[in-house]
């Protein structure tokens, strides 16, 4: 469980945003979580709620966007998304298949009020 | 008042990241092997390295970096088989993050070749962490069940080796060991597998080796 720490980088990016950009609040928040981040959306969210009281985001809405998983083969240079954990080409069942989407958390966008 | 959108695309774990990756140019440039070991809480961490200390005494330097919730007791076990151990007590936190590791390093002998860090016992959050280790290894013990991996498919796909611990009690639980394997393997084929008893000393020479190759691949610039 360590949405909340999660949830507290989220803020530091906010606020670093919002001064860039000269905005007073931030009215919505684009979060981007891979299926293999290892976090839950419903805790993200439920830990976002708690957290903005008295922030610059207190009226902000959330939105999580979950990323599939996608592998791309080397093999036979197939790219595919994986909705379980059998981790191999679609294609042609190589093993050595890297994993170049899913893994990451990461704030996409941010609607600012100016 | 006047609203826009703007992206961002800004990674969350930007901040443990770069941390990491400093500790792991530190730990390269001194020719000390990062390990990290992951798993959930009984299942033989700190057992396996008192026994590591045991096969290593007199060929190899090790130390411990030690990470809990709450107490020293961990650090005091790995102490009393004459190795240094620094302990970090999180306070309630779920796992280590690297600005911790970077902490306590300044605590641990410049002159080592092994640094294990034992993580907090849990199978899900330190999945997400990189502490700068240029070897994570997962223990799944034969007690826990051998359906673990497809359950927490993150921990095992994060990791390079999987150290199926408490063998010796395979006679009297229903774990098979071939299908905790091939499912691991499903999720991360390059896993390397070992099977080992810390307490009698079975599999502990092919996990030695193993880290002794990492070692030598580290300090001859091709980790």
């Amino acid at each position: 469980m360590h949405e909340l720490s999660l949830i507290a980088s989220v803020f530091e990016v906010l606020e670093d945003e919002a001064r860039k950009h000269g905005a007073r609040r931030v009215s919505r928040v684009v979060l981007r979580v891979g299926l293999m981040s290892g976090v839950v959306p419903e805790l993200l969210e439920s830990a976002f709620e708690s957290y903005k009281i008295g922030t610059l985001a207190a009226a902000a809405t959330l939105e999580i966007e979950v990323v599939p998983v996608k592998l791309r083969c080397p093999d036979c240079g197939g790219e595919a998304v994986r909705a379980d954990t059998d981790f191999s080409c679609a294609a042609c069942g190589s093993r050595r298949v890297e994993i170049v989407e899913g893994r990451d958390l990461v704030v996409g966008t941010i609607d600012l009020e100016t | 008042m006047t609203t826009k959108t703007i992206t961002v695309v800004r990674d969350l774990l930007a901040t443990n990241k770069q941390a990491a990756a400093a500790i792991r140019a530190e730990l390269r440039a001194r020719g000390i092997l990062g390990v990290n070991l992951l798993s959930s809480p009984g299942s033989g961490k700190t057992t396996l390295l008192e026994a590591l200390a045991d096969r290593f005494r007199g060929r190899f330097r090790m130390a411990v970096i030690e990470g809990d919730i709450e107490t020293e007791r961990d650090a005091e076990r790995i102490r009393a088989k004459g190795i240094p151990a620094r302990q970090i007590t999180t306070g309630g936190a779920c796992h280590l993050e690297a600005k911790m590791i970077g902490q306590a390093l300044k605590d641990v002998p410049a002159a080592i070749d092994f640094l294990f860090i034992e993580n907090v016992g849990n199978l899900v959050c330190p999945a997400s962490y990189d502490l700068g280790e240029d070897v994570r290894l997962v223990l799944l013990s034969t007690p826990e069940g051998d359906d673990k991996p497809a359950k927490y498919p993150q921990a095992f796909l994060s990791a390079d080796a999987l150290v199926l611990t408490k063998a010796d009690l395979l006679p009297y639980l229903p774990f098979d060991p071939g299908k905790a394997a091939a499912e691991a393997l499903a999720i991360k084929p390059t896993l390397r597998v070992f099977r080992v008893s810390a307490l009698c000393g079975d599999g502990l020479d092919g996990l030695a080796a193993y880290f002794v190759e990492a070692l030598e691949r580290l300090r001859s610039g091709r980790a």
